[in-house]
């Protein structure tokens, strides 16, 4: 059945040329031969006339104009999906990488999907309760959003998301002040894009540990498998992800690590095409491209499902404008920015709460009611605590106003008792609303302008 | 003309696709793409080759299958309907593609290819109430009749361009939008209207605009304010705020009809619009916001040859609601987004391409859209008057404003709100920089203003900014050598400064109280705080060792504040508020 064209003009690194073919469709998926008879995959990429442009998803090495023939299937990439995918593990095509049987799907499905309609979803708006302090009261994540960690090489983003996805609960308050966590229909797809063979064993560990595998699956591509694997696999998870949400209902947390190594190979396979390249070689269509994965978190009218991301990429040297994280920051609903400092000073987890930030906030029905104003104040106090910090270096610190004393003790006492926690300590939200409530006693009450005092009164020790 | 042209597609790539056999087809033409008739324009024409931009995704389609030409050009349906829609780029109805889409047994949550929908219901029966009899002579742009087409805006169906002479029947009733409503001059004339969006649709003057577009921010209206008619941008990096302030603006600026394009960006922020507007009250009339809203949504996922079409698309319709006599409020998030889609389509093409890979007729292609905002006198004979203002988030790679699209905006658009990364991660909202923003409009509006506060408006205002400018000169000292090197003068100025920073410049879009203010108020608060600035200044000129904290420690800071937080109507009379201060500045020096 099968049609092998041999008419191969050219072979340039993960791209492949091939002349006299009809019939073919963009973006559908080959197969290449080389003359051996081994078998590799790969997809079109451009069709002009009777040639095709096929990005292969292998090496090509062994490959020659001579022997290679390609064929192709009249299909789009697909992956078949069925709920059975739980507690298992695939590579960037989908195919099981562990023991265990072959997956009898429940249907096949574009790893391109649709585009969600925006009069369709409904606001994320449901309190997602991780925790972490910095996270639940600085950066407040709710099912369906999309929240990048932002960090850098050597910094601990591995052990913080896998600390979230072991921690991550939907919680509520109730009537005596307290949160309530629910633990229904939770799944967790791991997408590991380009990770080292330690940083995917720790995350195996750390899920096994925690008992939490049997709801979790895992896409793997490793740092010495295929690069242009890396542009599929995020679509992959992500396709299964959008099934489990939208037609399973469950909800869903889609981690992905590292979109550097993803976006990294999106620039080998543009530069292999000869593409116009934009900031720092990576493609003009970028952004279009990391939108087309990051939008697909949501919630929808109509299904109780939810599709939350947490994307994680390492900014390379430390640079936040770096077109991965500043086109990232663009798309997704705020982000998690690790700091080096932080990190120096042996705080974990290292999360920098000025220029961190999260767009969604939760329904008020979900939260104590001094959660947002407690978040302006912590964040207004600990900028003003970190200029002082440098004034006292010039100044030195007897040179102080008694109030500007009162700051640089409140940053030095926030980052070791609310940012400092440890990697498996669990703090409710209300935990940690306490900690900054005595964080606030440091300073005079007259600086608390973000807080009203009905709330300094219910709450705080200072006296009215 | 009216032939079908069929050429076959020769070539996929991306969202461009080439096909041959197209001889007769023209420029920016419509045509069909593929065997499920994909919607795609014609962006280049060579021999008998045309390069189509194509509005769907493209996956799947082969070469030799066909295109058809549509014998028009990329058009927008107008008429009663248009109101409280969502659109996409291309204006299709959204909520209507998930309704075809269940009909059709497919996910209503997401928009598969090929779905065709009116962007005006068919169905939908409007009261038409004519306002000319049969035998009047009508020209282009008088209004024929008018359908109440929400409870805040009343359609004015008018007689399109191109049409006039005696008017052989008018209908009364209730019709369709599609039913005959008028015969002129033996055209038959419904209430629809198709206009090409990259058109710009006929006035007959154009004004300088002299009022403003009142938005209810203290930052906006009293130091950067822009006109009925102006245009304004607002760079800034991610996280500044770009969209809150955008938001405001649709929610509270005073013009008649809105039209928010959601270019690129964020899904969930449409959806935040779309849950919250139908629950908002307009201002002015009470009703519920989304009976003068109108939002065209492109997600950053939907695809980028309908992103490049949706501004002109949001405009087309500002236009046309501007063309009945309206006030028409414009916003733009983000039109970065819009020229990186240019960008794209302009690499597929193989184009030369100039700075940071931008095509080179980027300048002119963002200066030719913001010349399509304005204060006119519309077409037709009654000589009315409307304007279309349009304000425009730019998302700057890196927050750097140096970049080929802000700079080609800041060129061409007046008012310029600067947002600052550094204000933002101190929460200072909005995060408009005072230094680096400008409005060129301010001496156009403050007759206005005057005339509705006193006639000390603009004196105020110039006060309160060269506060804030030797703030920033004094900072620099203070910096060095600590606060205690100023004069005491000098120490006045870093402390008023610090009341217009928290008590006027920052304003909290989510505090019922805080989010819009009158002018009135305004007015007051500022009155307020300059005028503690020059009592104190005063004090000080008169008595050397007077200390500054004698003249904070007195309850000024809390008259100010309580202002702030009084409701609006409620406001303290000016005159009170000055007395007040004055006694209190005049407790501790005498």
């Amino acid at each position: 059945m099968k049609t092998w064209h041999k008419n191969i003009q050219e072979i340039r690194g993960p791209l492949l040329v091939v002349d006299g073919v009809e019939n073919v469709g963009y973006e559908e998926i080959g197969e290449i031969q080389d003359g051996d008879g081994n078998i590799r995959k790969g997809r079109v990429l451009e069709i002009n006339g009777t040639r095709a442009v096929v990005q292969l998803f292998e090496s090509p090495e062994g490959l020659d104009l001579e022997s290679a023939q390609v064929a192709f299937s009249g299909e789009s990439m697909k992956l078949g999906v069925s709920d059975s995918m739980l507690g298992r593990m695939f590579d960037g095509f989908g195919n099981p990488i562990d023991e265990g049987p072959e997956i009898m799907p429940d249907s096949h499905r574009d790893i391109n999907g649709n585009p969600i309609n925006p009069g369709e979803r409904l606001v994320p708006d449901e309190f997602l309760q991780t925790g972490i302090s910095t996270i639940d009261v600085s950066t407040t994540l709710v099912r369906g959003q999309k929240l990048p960690i932002f960090s850098a090489s050597g910094l601990p983003h591995s052990e913080l998301a896998a600390q979230i996805s072991r921690q991550v609960q939907m919680a509520q308050i109730d009537e005596n002040n307290e949160m309530q966590t629910e633990d229904e229909d939770f799944a967790v797809i791991f997408a590991g894009i380009g990770v080292t063979h330690e940083e995917a064993e720790f995350f195996f560990d750390e899920f096994e540990k925690a008992g939490t595998m049997g709801r979790t699956t895992v896409f793997l591509n490793k740092a010495d498998d295929p690069v242009v694997e890396r542009v599929t696999l995020p679509r992959m998870a992500l396709t299964l992800g959008e099934y489990l949400a939208f037609e399973k209902n469950m909800h869903v947390l889609v981690i992905m690590t590292d979109m550097t190594n993803y976006a990294d190979a999106l620039r080998e396979v543009s530069a292999a095409r000869k593409e116009i390249p934009g900031r720092k070689g990576y493609p003009g269509y970028l952004y279009t491209d990391l939108a087309s994965l990051y939008e697909r978190a949501g919630k929808l009218e109509g299904y109780t499902g939810s599709l939350t991301q947490i994307p994680v990429l390492t900014m390379p040297d430390d640079d936040k404008q770096h077109p991965i994280p500043d086109l990232t920051g663009y798309i997704t609903e705020g982000q998690i920015l690790l700091d080096r400092d932080l990190h120096g000073k042996d705080i974990y987890p290292p999360v920098s709460i000025l220029p961190s930030l999260s767009r969604l906030s939760p329904e008020d029905d979900y939260v104590r009611e001094d959660l947002s104003k407690v978040q302006d104040q912590l964040s207004n106090a600990y900028a003003k605590g970190k200029e002082v910090r440098e004034l006292a270096l010039v100044l030195g610190e007897s040179a102080l106003s008694e109030t500007d004393q009162a700051y640089l003790k409140f940053s030095d006492e926030f980052e070791k008792k609310f940012v400092t926690q440890g990697t498996h300590e669990n703090r409710s939200l209300i935990d940690s609303l306490t900690i900054a409530w005595e964080l606030f006693s440091i300073l005079p009450r007259t600086e608390l302008k973000k807080l009203k005092d009905k709330l300094i009164d219910k709450y705080g020790t200072h006296e009215s | 003309m009216s032939t079908t042209i069929t050429g076959s597609i020769y070539k996929v790539s991306g969202p461009l696709v080439v096909a041959t056999d197209m001889k007769g087809a023209s420029i920016y033409e419509v045509v069909n793409v593929g065997k499920e008739g994909l919607m795609g324009e014609i962006i280049e024409l060579d021999g008998d080759t045309a390069s189509i931009q194509v509005y769907e995704e493209t996956g799947g389609l082969k070469v030799g299958e066909p295109v058809t030409s549509t014998g028009r050009s990329l058009s927008v349906e107008l008429g009663p309907g248009l109101l409280r829609q969502l659109f996409d780029g291309v204006q299709r109805p959204l909520y209507e593609i998930a309704k075809e889409a269940k009909r059709r047994g497919e996910h209503s949550g997401f928009i598969s290819r090929g779905i065709e929908v009116n962007a005006l219901d068919r169905q939908k029966q409007w009261e038409f109430t004519p306002a000319v009899k049969e035998g009047d002579t009508v020209v282009p742009g008088d209004i024929l009749g008018t359908v109440p087409e929400t409870d805040i805006i009343t359609h004015q169906v008018m007689v399109p361009p191109g049409v006039e002479g005696k008017v052989d029947r008018i209908y009364q009733g209730t019709y369709t939008v599609a039913d005959t409503i008028a015969v002129i001059n033996d055209t038959e004339v419904s209430m629809i209207q198709k206009w090409p969006v990259r058109t710009r649709r006929p006035r007959q003057k154009k004004h300088i605009p002299k009022e403003p577009l009142y938005t209810g921010q203290r930052i906006i209206d009293t130091f950067f304010p822009i006109p009925k008619g102006g245009t304004a941008a607002t760079p800034g990096a991610f996280g500044t705020g770009k969209t809150v302030i955008q938001t405001q603006l649709a929610k509270w600026s005073d013009a008649d009809v809105t039209v928010y394009v959601g270019c690129g960006e964020r899904g969930n922020e449409i959806t935040d619009a779309l849950r919250e507007f139908p629950e908002l009250e307009d201002t002015k009339s009470g009703k519920p916001l989304m009976d003068k809203t109108i939002l065209v949504a492109n997600t950053s996922n939907m695809p980028i040859a309908a992103r490049e079409a949706s501004v002109y698309t949001g405009i087309t319709i500002a236009e046309y609601y501007r063309d009945m006599g309206y006030d028409v409020a414009m916003m733009a998030d983000s039109t970065s987004r819009w020229a990186e889609a240019m960008r794209e389509m302009s690499a597929r093409l193989e184009e030369m391409p100039g700075e940071a890979g931008y095509p080179a007729y980027l300048g002119s292609r963002i200066a030719s859209f913001y010349e399509r905002a304005g204060q006119v006198t519309c077409q037709g004979s009654d000589e009315r008057t409307g304007s279309v203002s349009v304000i425009a988030a730019v998302s700057p790679p890196g927050g750097d404003f140096s970049e080929p699209v802000s700079q080609a905006t800041l060129k061409v658009t007046k008012a310029f709100w600067g947002l600052d990364e550094s204000l933002a991660a101190k929460k200072h909202f909005p995060a408009i920089n005072w230094l680096t923003s400008y409005s060129q409009y301010l001496a156009n509006v403050e007759p206005y203003f005057e005339e509705r506060t006193d006639q000390d408006w603009g004196t105020l205002r110039q006060e309160a900014m060269s506060i804030l400018q030797k703030e920033n000169q004094l900072q620099d000292i203070v910096r060095l050598v600590g606060m205690d090197a100023l004069s005491m003068k000098d120490r006045l100025i870093m402390e008023v400064a610090e009341y217009l920073r928290d008590m006027y410049l920052q304003q909290d879009a989510f505090d019922d109280i805080e989010t819009y203010n009158s002018t009135t108020k305004m007015y007051v608060l500022l009155k307020g705080i300059i005028t503690f600035y020059r009592e104190a200044a005063q004090a000080l000129t008169e008595d050397p060792e007077l200390e500054l904290e004698t003249l904070t420690n007195t309850g000024v800071r809390d008259r100010i504040t309580q202002i702030q937080n009084q409701q609006e109507g409620e406001v303290d009379d000016v005159k009170t508020v000055v007395s007040d201060i004055q006694q209190e500045v005049a407790k501790v020096t005498k």
